[in-house]
């Protein structure tokens, strides 16, 4: 029991870090003004087509398309592989389980390959691309790492070394209810787990921040009508008054 | 700084992308602002003795200040899609000239002093304290860059280097270490009206001449009417404009067109530049203030409409900046902003381009164009950076393509465009963009000009292509010095008015 109790309190500190760390970023970047119109442009010219804009930029990744197929591709992968994982993932926090969850399982199951996959392809190319290479950080391969570590643990689990995912559930359930219950031993879930609770800890304090800064980046979600509108940052409005 | 110390890079055959020369460039630095520039603009004349802690204040300051750096600085994921875009990359093999590259020269000091990762684990994620070494560092390839926002085009969170260059330039004044060229160009607008330092009289003279010259030309008494109060139309253009070659081509085609179409227009003595160089340097104070001299010339002059000549960097400030600084466009509710309101003409969009003008009077038939008169030139056209991704033309996203575009083939027979992949909105820079249009750093304009000049020679050689065309004041002084390298003649480069002058026929004209 001690295991499940370490487990249980771990991710208590790694959920509380991630809320508070991200809504305190996402504060942050909320509170701090654009001064300027700096859309690039051409750039929508009215709110629809802006949340459109974003809307491709945010589920299709418009940009890096433009930019570069092959990051295009691995990093899609991971994404949407991710997305179906999450996914699937769902059943061990809700009960009983909704028929539509139900019936999307199998997906997850093909996101997390595809996930592992589009990782793979990633650190591939940070290490061969002579390009990428020189850009890297030693975080940004240990980001992949981790990654990796938390996909192929649990495709580990689902196709090679089962877990007992009835305990899994009950120990996730009384997590939530604060009842700790007993958590399996196995390696390979205690492992996956710890995975994730580094990340969700990590999360507010690294690059992943780039998830909730592309909603927050002015290149993409201004409309293009400065001289329609006037748009004015309250700390360029204070120096107005001293005209 | 010796002459030719440096080798024309060579015409790829395909558009691969380097293989990395570190530091290739390192030894590349503007000449530094002395005092007298320095203090001029209200910044220390030289290095303070406590830079360090000014420069990490100043650099709180604009993070607080600025959304687009804030987000821009924690959001990178090094994914590597701008490290083949950069122009300057691509013509020096810089590794450090790879946008995600320069943000991280700035990245890694915001990390080091402002996340907890960066203070605990400085080597693990990429972050390094500000020393003298990163200060010159800084110093050389902020000023590598045209701030001309192509990588933002292809970041998939929309990072815009610019932004970056702009912040770390603001830090780089802040702390006494100021590029000449740029800082002594806001001294003179700042103190006489122009980039130039041309004062009232020399441009009024500069306007006779003019005048005669176009009579002579044309047998018709076009005029340029310098300060002329209660006119219609006040038209402000890049300085260059009065008697650059070939700038001062595009300077007669307005003055053609206006006079075609009866308009009454007047230039300022007080507010005689478009340009705005605070935009290069991240002064918000600064581009405030150089925006005030048109509003104050404006309201002296009792202008309805105001009309911006061809000059990128001048019409992206004008478009996306002038209604935020000045209040100059429509839908402010705050006094400062209606009072300039009540006095503009709400029928047209305030402020306008010049090929937004020119473009309405051709599609209403109002001008005559003899369009046989270009037919020596088969034409292309270099969409300027600043217009291309931070501005707009028309009431359509892309009229800032299609618009001046429509004008060349209007008045020419003869329109190619370059490669797809050089034009619109991927369009490369000049290669001498936002603030390192000086002979100190020619070696970096040269490289830079690499893929434009690639492109240009593409259609040269398979279509016949001998004038390119551009509205920027910056693309042409560029291109009119980087083109003999590439073993191009310097008057391939000219203006889109340029053309509109050749081919434009007026009511009497010979």
């Amino acid at each position: 029991m001690t295991a499940s109790y370490l487990f249980a309190g771990v991710f208590y500190v790694a959920t509380l870090l991630l809320v508070v760390g991200l809504a305190a970023k996402i504060a942050q970047f909320a509170r701090t003004p654009a001064p300027l119109k700096i859309p690039t442009t051409p750039a929508p010219v009215t709110t629809g087509g802006m949340v459109f804009r974003m809307f491709r930029e945010v589920a299709l990744f418009e940009s890096l398309f433009k930019s570069n197929l092959w990051i295009w591709a691995f990093g899609y992968m991971f994404h949407l592989g991710l997305a179906l994982v999450t996914l699937r993932h769902l059943r061990y926090f809700v009960q009983p389980v909704p028929e539509i969850l139900a019936m999307v399982q199998y997906l997850g199951i093909y996101g997390g390959l595809a996930m592992v996959a589009g990782l793979g392809g990633l650190l591939a190319r940070r290490i061969l691309v002579e390009r990428i290479r020189y850009i890297s950080t030693p975080s940004d391969y240990l980001w992949l790492v981790l990654l990796l570590g938390i996909g192929c643990s649990g495709l580990l689990m689902k196709f090679v070394a089962h877990t007992d995912i009835v305990s899994v559930k009950v120990f996730f359930q009384g997590w939530m209810r604060l009842n700790i219950q007993q958590l399996p031993g196995d390696p390979v879930l205690l492992a996956h787990l710890a995975g994730v609770a580094m990340l969700m800890i990590l999360f507010p304090f690294s690059k992943l921040l780039h998830a909730p800064g592309v909603f927050f980046s002015p290149t993409r979600n201004q409309v293009d009508n400065p001289r329609e509108v006037r748009h004015l940052a309250p700390w360029a409005a204070k120096m107005e008054a001293k005209n | 700084m010796a002459a030719a110390s440096f080798e024309t890079p060579a015409f790829r055959e395909y558009p691969s992308v380097p293989a990395l020369k570190p530091d290739a460039m390192a030894h590349l630095q503007p000449y530094v602002a002395n005092e007298k520039i320095q203090e001029a603009l209200g910044l220390p004349g030289k290095l303070v003795d406590d830079w360090h802690d000014v420069a990490i204040a100043r650099m709180g300051d604009l993070l607080g200040k600025y959304r687009g750096l804030r987000v821009f600085m924690d959001s990178c994921v090094h994914c590597g899609a701008c490290t083949d875009k950069c122009h300057y990359f691509i013509g020096s093999a810089d590794p450090k000239n790879m946008p995600v590259a320069r943000q991280e020269l700035f990245r890694s000091v915001y990390r080091r002093y402002f996340t907890l990762p960066g203070k605990l684990f400085p080597k693990l994620v990429g972050a390094r304290d500000l020393t003298k070494d990163v200060l010159d560092e800084w110093f050389s390839y902020f000023w590598q860059c045209s701030e001309c926002r192509r990588c933002s085009v292809f970041c998939p969170y929309g990072i815009d280097t610019a932004e970056v260059t702009m912040a770390a330039r603001a830090v780089l004044d802040t702390v006494g270490y100021g590029q000449k060229y740029s800082n002594e160009i806001l001294g003179k607008v700042t103190k006489i009206g122009n980039n130039l330092g041309l004062p009232g009289p020399a441009l009024l003279d500069t306007l006779e001449g003019l005048e005669e010259d176009v009579k002579a030309d044309t047998g018709v008494d076009v005029k340029f009417p310098l300060d002329v109060k209660g006119a219609e139309i006040l038209l402000v253009t890049p300085s260059a404009d009065f008697f650059a070659e070939p700038h001062i081509e595009s300077l007669i085609g307005y003055g053609k067109v206006f006079h075609a179409a009866g308009a009454s227009w007047t230039l300022s003595s007080h507010a005689s530049e478009a340009g705005n160089f605070g935009l290069f340097t991240g002064d918000y104070a600064l581009m405030k203030k150089i925006a005030t001299r048109i509003r104050d010339a404006a309201l002296e002059l009792g202008v309805k409409r105001i009309i911006v000549g061809e000059c990128g960097h001048a019409w992206r400030v004008t478009y996306s900046f002038w209604n935020t600084l000045v209040g100059l466009g429509a839908g402010g509710t705050d006094p400062y902003a209606i009072e300039f309101q009540k006095q503009l003409d709400p029928r047209y969009p305030q402020p306008m381009h010049i090929c937004e003008y020119t473009w309405d009077l051709i599609e209403r038939g109002v001008l005559k164009f003899d369009k046989s008169l270009n037919d020596h030139r088969t034409i292309t056209f270099h969409d300027s950076c600043n217009v291309a991704r931070g501005s707009r033309m028309g009431d359509r996203a892309g009229g800032q393509f299609d618009i001046p575009r429509n004008i060349i083939k209007a008045v020419a027979n003869n329109y190619v465009d370059m490669e797809a992949g050089t034009i619109r909105e991927k369009t490369f820079c000049c290669g001498g963009g936002g603030g390192v249009l000086t002979d100190d750093l020619l070696e970096l304009r040269v490289k830079g000009a690499l893929p434009r000049m690639e492109a240009l020679k593409q259609v040269a050689d398979s279509r016949n292509v001998n004038f390119m065309a551009t509205i920027c004041a910056i693309c042409k002084a560029q291109f009119t010095k980087v083109l003999p390298y590439y073993g191009f003649k310097m008057g391939v480069v000219g203006g889109v008015h340029q053309l509109v002058s050749t081919a434009i026929r007026l009511e009497g004209q010979e």
